[in-house]
């Protein structure tokens, strides 16, 4: 006996220690916690997913922009599929007869990994087959079909914007475990930006079922189950009307046109051509490797992510910073003879001359702007050129050029502002001065800038002075924006100075041909347009067409940037294109049929190719 | 058959215990693999079929055991088998076949076999040989050198069939060696080591060095003869422990408040283990010694832990151990398993659903739910009380092979008897253990219950050995 003893009771004290571990667990798990009885992976249970309808894409007028459609799903639970009459289900799906007999015998083969799981065997069958399919559902055993939504667009509003909602994929779910097979969820655009908003919560009803699959009763009376919450609706800032205008105007075009309402910041169309037609977003994974492949790039959004030299548009900016730093007088007058003629020069086109910054901003005189870019840099104020260049630029800045304005748009990108440092790198360190970076007075250069940008510059003319940050979602009782939108931001450019600019854009517009004015051929009568034509150099052909403008001159209730590749001069095409749009937006309807057919049936890339 | 035998006295206990888990393994390799188009228990197509044949064929063991082998003759030849055992755990490594990641199984025909199952008696038998001479005395060094020599040799094989789970089996002889009179320090430290383990992994060393001091206080109170004042020491100095990373907050102290946490309490360790072994030098304490041996050992394995886990174990282990200890929680990989199998169970309720009613266990959704996750089958149709019957079945087999083991006059007989009952006890606690989410997962079979001929013929000899054995008391 002795110690043996003493170790036997310890060690059938260790046995009943270990039984009642694992009878406490035992007791735990099948009677105290109830988790694992109604847990989704039991199999007593068949859970009906009840999908949500996924929340509208509304137009600032509440028509809407991408709208919901019923679909089915038809679902088969291989493990209830008795004899039935294949030749039949496929005629109603149109389903290729040979297809489905692989599909049904790989279910057969896998019966045992698929146990009494239900999967998806027709996907998005269109209401007129589910009708067909309910006739004749009890020769069907095995088979039924839940709703689903699927995506409709009623205006031609642009795939880039709307973006495109598909199924999620493995590695989808990997990262977002929330979401599971089956779901869908917003891939680009709003659909995407928005996709918390829009895509609601899904619910379930609980069945209980016996062993052989027979489903017996509704679990609890329905205690457990989950009623689907629809998603909510989002109302853009977009206008339907002109935003399909736009985009019907800029067919066959690379480019893209910005409009904003200047009062609010809020974008009232954005068009990226060429972009995805929404005809092909619902099924769009049909398209993707077209899409992809396009030379053309019609998934990126032009219109926010592709930095252009502004070109002569900016001379206003230029003029407005000479203004406030004191260089120049509202009544100084430069001459022009065909450009500026120091260093290497910049060429000008006919015009009279002299001009002072109204005329100048009218005419759009290179000279004029050259010698007031380098008044700006050579201040004497300012120690040396580094300095009064970081003046130019932060004011610049202010203006929303060189970051990212903080839009709520998808992949918005912020374009790129030079510094002291590009220009160290370029000449070597205090070896540039204000005539080595002559280009950035008429916007060329190492400055790129958005179409949204320079349509917010527009804006902040109108505005005489500040703008709102660009977003395309106007606050509702469901979605609350950003009170960051709701903040003017003012320029480093006092509100006086406007005045000039404005004047100068109207002449541009409204002065009679011969005058020297750069797009008289786009005033529309009452509208009192006024606008800055540019034609941007372009390192890859032709130049590119730039238009900026606002409508009317006095409380203007629209801002618009168009920005053609490759197409030539501003007053050629980009100009028309923002006129007839402001004509739409203003008039809602446009009188001057040739100029919308000419340009509407224009094809710039075709032109540009030649 | 010897006629002089009373097999009237066989334990029929035992016998019966056997016969009732045999039946209810089969009905749950029924249950478990039903398929309605081979629904006859008898059809050898089906596993549930097989499981017949290894019944039959395991019953005849079982007679042969009985009533043909000489009991006597396991003295001479538990070494012959040892040493063939350990052969073919040598040869399956080269010959065998691959099987879920291990190579443990020879292909012979249609049928599998694992020498691992079967060493396990070879192992028993020659343990028992061993320290059944009459000359082998527990507690010399040479002693502890042989015992650990013959436990190793086959656990190492195994491990090189990299059978890890079956290989950690063998532990169980530890609770022979510890009836046999080796000190339950070892248990106790292993124990510990586990503790230890588990705490830092689970949460940090921090916490592991608090939870080793308090052992130690408590270990150094019951050896001491001022209990009150230890008492109040630990109380006061636990918590003060606990709070001692604060100390960074004086404000003459500040500059050291990116040290890692655990520097805290060795600030206000050392000055109390520079005490100790004062104390132990100057009063010659041995047990104060060894306890200050055991903390720095204990620190040693503590700040070990994130090399061995993340070096020496396999990634399929520490997965296993992280989903255990909730570190992770995986219900799509590694984790499948585990929740699976306790919903299978958990779903079984107090009376569970009923004969063939399982939902759960149908198909596919507990893996290996024939073999290794049998006991989810008995869980989910049987219920808690069935589940607690099955328990309790084993609970009482084990107690009651302990008893006999215990009343042998043959040393032999009762080391053999413990090394089953250990055994069975090591399967048993592991394999529930597993399923319903207390052990890591490690694959070993359900003894008497779990589907394969392997499984049920090597514990039907192990236990079979035993019943004639113990026959022998009675002559």
């Amino acid at each position: 006996m002795g110690v043996e003893f003493k170790h036997k009771s310890i060690l059938i004290a260790g046995i009943f220690t270990v039984a009642a571990l694992i009878v406490i667990q035992l007791f735990n798990i099948q009677i105290l916690d109830d988790q694992y009885k109604i847990n989704a992976d039991n199999n007593a249970f068949r859970y009906d997913v009840r999908y949500p309808a996924r929340g509208l894409i509304l137009d600032r007028n509440g028509k809407i922009l991408v709208g919901n459609e019923t679909a089915y799903d038809i679902m088969i639970t291989p493990y209830e599929v008795k004899q039935f009459d294949t030749i039949d289900l496929c005629n109603i799906f149109g389903l290729d007869i040979n297809d489905v007999k692989t599909t049904l015998k790989n279910y057969k083969k896998n019966k045992r990994k698929i146990g009494y799981q239900t999967l998806p065997f027709v996907k998005q069958a269109n209401s007129k087959q589910y009708a067909v399919f309910l006739e004749k559902a009890y020769k069907f055993p095995g088979f039924n079909a839940i709703s689903r939504t699927i995506r409709t667009y009623p205006y031609n509003a642009g795939g880039n914007l709307l973006g495109y909602i598909n199924e999620v994929d493995t590695s989808f779910i990997r990262k977002n475990p929330e979401y599971k097979r089956g779901d869908y969820v917003g891939r680009t655009g709003m659909e995407q930006a928005f996709e918390k908003i829009l895509r609601g919560e899904k619910g379930y009803n609980i069945f209980l079922r016996d062993v052989h699959n027979k489903v017996k009763s509704s679990f609890s009376d329905g205690k457990y189950d989950k009623e689907a919450i629809p998603g909510k609706s989002i109302i853009t800032s977009i206008d339907a009307e002109l935003q399909s205008y736009g985009e019907m105007l800029m067919a066959n075009k690379i480019g893209s046109v910005v409009a904003i309402e200047p009062s609010t910041g809020e974008v009232l169309a954005l068009v990226s051509s060429p972009g995805v037609s929404v005809d092909k977003l619902a099924t769009i994974s049909k398209y993707y490797s077209e899409l992809v492949n396009d030379p053309y790039k019609p998934m990126f959004n032009r219109a926010v992510m592709s930095p252009y030299p502004p070109g002569s548009v900016f001379k206003i900016v230029n003029g407005l910073i000479a203004l406030q730093e004191g260089v120049i007088d509202l009544d100084d007058e430069y001459l022009c003879r065909m450009g500026y003629h120091v260093g290497r020069g910049v060429a000008c086109h006919a015009h009279p001359s002299p001009t002072n910054l109204e005329e100048s901003i009218m005419m759009s005189c290179n000279a004029y702007f050259c010698w007031a870019f380098r008044e700006i840099l050579d201040n004497k104020k300012y120690p040396n050129i580094a300095q009064s260049f970081n003046r130019w630029r932060e004011m610049v800045e202010s203006f929303g050029f060189g970051h990212k304005l903080g839009s709520d748009i998808p992949a918005e990108q912020g374009g790129t502002l030079p510094s002291t440092k590009t220009y160290d790198r370029i000449h070597g360190e205090n070896r540039w001065k204000s005539l080595s970076i002559i280009s950035l007075a008429i916007g060329q250069g190492e400055i790129g800038t958005t179409p949204l940008h320079l349509a917010n510059l527009a804006a902040i003319i109108a505005n005489r002075g500040y703008y709102y940050t660009p977003h395309i979602i106007k606050g509702s009782p469901d979605t609350t924006i950003s009170a960051d939108y709701t903040q003017k931001h003012f320029t480093m450019v006092d509100r006086e100075h406007f005045d000039v600019a404005v004047r100068g854009m109207y002449r541009a517009v409204n002065s009679p041909p011969g005058s020297g004015a750069t797009a008289w051929r786009v005033a529309v009568e009452g509208l009192d347009i006024c606008g800055k034509t540019g034609t941007a150099q372009n390192p890859h052909g032709k130049d590119n067409s730039v238009f900026i403008c606002f409508a009317p001159m006095d409380n203007p209730k629209i801002a618009i940037a168009a920005y053609i590749e490759n197409a030539g001069f501003g007053a050629t095409w980009a100009a028309p294109i923002a006129s007839l749009m402001i004509e739409k937006y203003l008039k809602r309807e446009v009188e001057r049929k040739d100029l919308e057919k000419h340009i509407s049936e224009s094809n710039t890339i075709i032109l540009n190719a030649k | 058959m010897n006629p002089r035998l009373k097999y009237g006295k066989l334990d029929w206990q035992l016998i019966g215990i056997y016969i009732i888990l045999v039946l209810i393994g089969w009905i749950s390799v029924f249950a478990s693999v039903y398929d309605e188009e081979n629904a006859g228990i008898f059809n050898l197509s089906q596993r549930y079929g097989m499981q017949f044949i290894w019944i039959v064929t395991s019953l005849v063991l079982a007679y042969f055991i009985l009533f043909v082998i000489d009991p006597k003759s396991y003295h001479v030849i538990a070494w012959i088998l040892y040493t063939g055992a350990l052969l073919m755990l040598f040869i399956v490594i080269f010959l065998g076949v691959e099987v879920n990641g291990s190579k443990s199984w020879f292909m012979i025909g249609p049928f599998r076999l694992q020498p691992a199952e079967f060493s396990k008696i070879t192992t028993a038998l020659a343990l028992a040989a061993l320290m059944s001479k009459h000359n082998f005395k527990l507690g010399t060094l040479m002693s502890y050198l042989k015992v650990g020599a013959l436990l190793l040799a086959p656990m190492l094989l195994i491990v090189l069939e990299k059978e890890t789970g079956s290989a950690l089996v063998y532990l169980a002889f530890l609770f022979v060696l510890y009836r046999e009179g080796m000190s339950g320090t070892v248990l106790a430290l292993g124990l510990m080591a586990i503790l230890l383990f588990v705490l830092t992994l689970r949460f940090n060393p921090f916490v592991s060095i608090i939870v080793l001091v308090f052992i130690m206080s408590v270990i150094e109170t019951i050896n001491s003869k001022r209990v009150f004042t230890n008492i109040l020491f630990t109380a006061i100095f636990i918590p003060a422990l606990a709070y001692s990373p604060r100390l960074a907050e004086l404000p003459f102290l500040s500059g050291f408040e990116n040290l890692p946490k655990e520097t805290w309490l060795f600030v206000m360790i050392i000055p109390l283990i520079i005490y100790q072994v004062y104390r132990a030098v100057k009063r010659r304490l041995a047990y104060l010694w060894y306890l200050l041996i055991c903390f720095a050992g204990s620190v040693a394995l503590i700040y070990s832990v994130e090399f061995i886990f993340d070096t020496i174990l396999q990634p399929h282990q520490k997965v296993r151990i992280e989903n255990l200890l909730g570190i992770q929680k995986d219900l799509q990989g590694w984790g499948y398993n585990v929740h699976q199998s306790k919903i299978a169970i958990g779903s079984g309720g107090f009376s569970g659903k009923g004969f063939l009613q399982g939902t759960q266990t149908k198909f596919d959704f507990v893996p290996e739910q024939s073999t290794d996750f049998i006991f989810c089958t008995i869980g989910e149709e049987w219920g808690f009380l069935g589940s607690v019957f099955v328990v309790s079945l084993f609970v009482y087999l084990i107690i009651r092979i302990i008893s006999l083991a215990e009343k042998q006059r043959d040393s032999f007989a009762r080391i053999y008897g413990y090394s089953v009952a250990a055994l069975i006890f090591m399967h048993f606690f592991i394999n529930i253990g597993m399923t319903i989410g207390i052990t890591p997962v490690i694959g070993i079979p359900l003894p008497f219950i779990s589907y394969g001929g392997s499984s049920l013929w090597s514990f039907t000899i192990l236990l079979f050995i035993f019943i004639r054995l113990e026959l022998e008391r009675w002559n």
